[in-house]
């Protein structure tokens, strides 16, 4: 049994957790910041698809995985404008415009797999990201290990949730996004744009879960394989409400989420006597409980997922 | 028709021939308005007789149809809230625009906020608030959350929203709505001062006494159209009221004397908790005769909700009892109380009274509609329904098709549809809540007429509203809550207006020998509350 745990709980499976993190924290920020602008974001699963494919894509083509990664925050921006389209100048249900998002890229980047590479599954290998190696940090003991080298879109993930958390918090920009998210009208009253802004903050948010794909695709592995975000921008709006619409809340949650997956992972290369495909299900199923637990004492923007203006024309008269 | 006297000052702001219409609705038909530099100017009107839609255009936020807007002699196209402050013009409305979750200086900075490195100025900001706060006593912390403000305090942020906007001409829509008497003179004192710093005020209401007490002139609008405008020492509350309404109104309700008879509602040390888990109800002690009418004051938010909800079956009660015509209800919800002849009229029609997209027909037999002779064998039976319904509309002169949705009624058709839903079937017993809320005068006039039919054949009424004026009318007698306490009770007419607004706020009468009495201490209150008895 000892053993069990030292394969479980190694400063690998930490590593790993890191690793796993990265795309559902940057997804889950993106989350973060549409709802905190009012709009309800289901769609950051396509948003991964479309950043991954986008990322290998171009990658393939131009043979520099950094093209690719702008190619991925461009394509992420593309989907969030898609996504404002039908939110809020189409007057859609945010819900439903978001999993016809999900659906749609789905489609759309399996399709685009057959037609680019035939029809495999998966693309053929194309050059990943580098792995920064931090000098200094990566002589410290332990901290050296968990955060000596990694993807550079590791790094930004760190660096993206307090920069963010700054952002919303303690800039102008931040807090006409979050009066937008809570009382349009007040914002509106006030001389703020709503939807301008609404739209601005989608595209941001956009090309932040896109750059999670890139991760997924660059950064994990080197290739794009048919709905290779497996549910992992659902797990990301789960951490965004887990962490209370934050971004270092998002983090933490994604990174919790990540260690249980990567657990989940060492657990299946120990002899065990329960079906892969049971332990597997142990991220999804923390999910699950966090949120049960969770959902009821954080409370959303007051504004998450109204139109605005109203859709029922002028109030009183 | 009177024409504005001429006058010394040159108007700011002339809105001409200003057209506006939501769909089939015509808001303003051609409304002319020219308001005075430095002048109080009361715009009058009942609820829909477009005085906030002719607002909202002069503020940018619906564009006209179609009229000429001039501003210190201009023309001007104001196309958004944004034009509006920058030609000077500043709103506070009826619903606050402010975000309950964020600081009080976090509201006030945001569309103009101060910058330091590229962050927020919150030095600054609170700098800024403190010095225009103290300008016009319009005390407030700038880091409180709005959530923990008090209404008045509320409102207060909403005025320094605007005047840290440079404003100089401030609209000012139905602001003592929601303020108690004292709030509302702590108002006109800021209304004062503003005024004597120079700035316009633009002030909506329907209260004739305010506009008498603080107004310069006096714009009267009826059903989106401009009737006059008069200075307002020239006129008599009589005259506007007949200029809003239309016809002759009787602004007093006659009430013949009655004596109660049996207990027909009774509340035994009730509480109750809300939502949050937070007491909102602490050992509520009261009781309701057969022909009396008891009226509940209160600032908003002292559990008067939660004490609807209570009664109504529609909110837990944590301990005590309730006993409806003499009974105790076995059923908890609902149903069982209206079995025991309980009718409720809630406080929020939108959410409570009526089902807003569905017919008129089925909105006038909620809550018996399983009932013959509305059902027979679980099947909705049409022409019983409309029948029914029919009668109901052409009783309460209620405006609308009986297949037409509820929510294409106007607020006043609709508040008349619940009163008469529920009063169709001979209650013994009935909770009005805000009975009269957003309704026009007429429909004003309608429902307080049909509760003291009611009181006369002998219903015992529970009367709870923010309007002390329809308080002061209607009821026999009144108590005070505060705090979820009963702090204060006795015969309606042993009340003053002012004796009422210190109750109100949790302040005890310091003058000696009031009539009204403090309410017994039957149980008495843990010491923290012991600041409202002492």
């Amino acid at each position: 049994m000892s053993d069990a745990w030292e394969v479980i709980f190694q400063i690998n499976t930490l590593t790993a957790a890191l690793r796993l993190a990265t795309p559902i924290a940057l997804a889950a920020m993106a989350g973060t910041l549409s709802e905190r602008a009012g709009v309800i974001n289901i769609g950051l699963e396509g948003k991964l698809l479309a950043g991954a494919f986008a990322a290998v894509y171009v990658t393939y083509v131009t043979g520099a995985p950094w093209l690719g990664v702008l190619a991925a925050m461009a394509a992420g921006m593309l989907v969030g404008l898609l996504l404002g389209l039908f939110a809020i100048r189409l007057r859609a249900d945010h819900v439903v415009a978001g999993v016809g998002i999900n659906i749609l890229l789905l489609g759309l980047t399996t399709w685009l797999l057959q037609v680019v590479w035939g029809g495999r599954g998966t693309s053929p290998a194309v050059t990943s990201l580098p792995r920064w190696s931090i000098p200094v940090l990566r002589d410290i003991p332990v901290v050296g290990e968990l955060l000596g080298s990694h993807s550079p879109l590791v790094y930004f993930t760190l660096l993206a949730a307090p920069a963010l958390w700054l952002v919303l918090f303690r800039t102008p920009a931040g807090l006409r996004v979050r009066l937008i998210g809570e009382h349009p009208e007040a914002a509106d009253t006030v001389g703020i744009a709503v939807n301008r802004t609404q739209y601005l903050t989608l595209m941001a948010a956009g090309a932040l879960a896109a750059l999670g794909g890139a991760q997924l695709s660059l950064g994990d592995l080197a290739w794009f394989s048919q709905n290779m975000s497996a549910g992992r921008g659902y797990m990301a709006l789960a951490a965004n409400v887990f962490g209370q619409w934050n971004p270092v809340g998002s983090l933490l949650a994604a990174l919790l989420f990540a260690l249980t997956d990567a657990v989940q992972m060492r657990i299946q290369t120990l002899p065990n006597p329960w079906p892969a495909e049971l332990v597997q299900m142990l991220p999804y199923l923390l999910t699950i409980l966090v949120l049960s637990g969770a959902v009821r004492r954080s409370r959303p923007p007051a504004a998450l997922g109204r139109h605005y203006p109203p859709d029922h024309g002028a109030g009183a008269l | 028709m009177a024409v504005a006297s001429p006058d010394l000052h040159p108007p700011i702001v002339e809105l001409i021939g200003i057209r506006k219409r939501f769909g089939p609705v015509v808001a303003n038909d051609g409304v002319d308005l020219a308001v005075l530099r430095g002048e109080i100017h009361c715009l009058l009107g009942e609820n829909g007789a477009g005085k906030s839609t002719l607002m909202k255009i002069l503020y940018g936020l619906y564009p006209p149809d179609g009229g000429e807007i001039r501003v210190r002699g201009q023309k001007v196209h104001i196309r958004s809230p944004r034009d509006a402050m920058a030609l000077g013009i500043g709103m506070v409305h009826q619903h606050f625009m402010l975000v309950d979750r964020l600081t009080v200086a976090e509201n006030l900075i945001a569309g103009q906020e101060p910058v330091r490195n590229g962050l927020l100025d919150l030095r600054r900001a609170r700098q800024a608030i403190r010095e225009m706060a103290d300008r016009y006593g319009l005390r407030v912390d700038p880091d409180a959350r709005v959530q923990d403000l008090s209404v008045g305090e509320q409102q207060r942020v909403e005025i320094l929203k605007a005047l840290m906007r440079n404003v100089d001409i401030l609209i000012l829509d139905e602001p003592t709505a929601v303020l108690t008497p004292q709030e509302v003179d702590e108002l006109f004192r800021v209304m004062l001062q503003l005024k004597a710093d120079g700035k316009t005020l633009i002030f909506i209401t329907h209260k004739l006494r305010e506009t008498m007490a603080f107004s310069d002139r006096v714009t009267v609008l009826r059903n989106g159209r401009h009737v006059g405008t008069w200075r307002t020492a020239d006129t008599s509350p009589e005259q506007l009221a007949e200029m809003m309404v239309g016809r002759q109104v009787t602004l007093r309700v006659a009430r013949p004397h009655r004596l109660p008879g049996d207990v027909l509602l009774e509340l035994d040390r009730v509480s109750a908790i809300d939502d949050r888990g937070q007491p909102r109800l602490r050992d509520v002690t009261l009781s309701v005769r057969s022909g009396e009418i008891l009226g509940i004051a209160g600032v908003e938010g002292n559990g008067q909700l939660e004490l609807e909800e209570v009664i109504a079956g529609l909110r837990p009660i944590s301990s005590g009892r309730i006993r409806i015509n003499g009974q105790e209800p076995r059923q908890p919800g609902p149903r069982g109380r209206r079995a025991l002849g309980l009718a409720h009229i809630p406080s929020d029609r939108l959410r409570r009274g009526l089902a807003a997209p569905l017919p008129v027909t089925r909105n006038g037999i909620l809550g018996r509609h399983w009932q013959p002779p509305f059902a027979r064998r679980g099947v909705l039976r049409e022409p019983a329904i409309r029948s029914h319904v029919g009668q109901l509309l052409a009783e309460f002169q209620i405006r609308g098709r009986l297949d037409a949705p509820a929510s294409t009624l106007s607020g006043g058709n609709q508040q008349k549809l619940v009163v008469a839903r529920e009063l169709a079937h001979g209650p013994r017993v009935i909770l009005a809540c805000q009975p009269t809320r957003g309704v026009d005068v007429g429909a004003i006039e309608h429902i307080h007429s049909r509760l003291l039919e009611m009181r006369a054949a002998g219903a015992a009424i529970l009367l709870i509203s923010a309007d002390l004026d329809e308080l002061l009318a209607l009821s026999d007698r009144l108590v005070v809550m505060y705090e979820g306490t009963i702090v204060a009770e006795g015969p309606a007419d042993r009340f003053t207006r002012k004796e009422l607004g210190l109750w109100m706020a949790g302040q005890r009468p310091d003058r000696a020998g009031s009539l009204a009495q403090a309410a017994p201490d039957r149980h008495p209150a843990p010491p923290k509350e012991g600041a409202a008895h002492a």
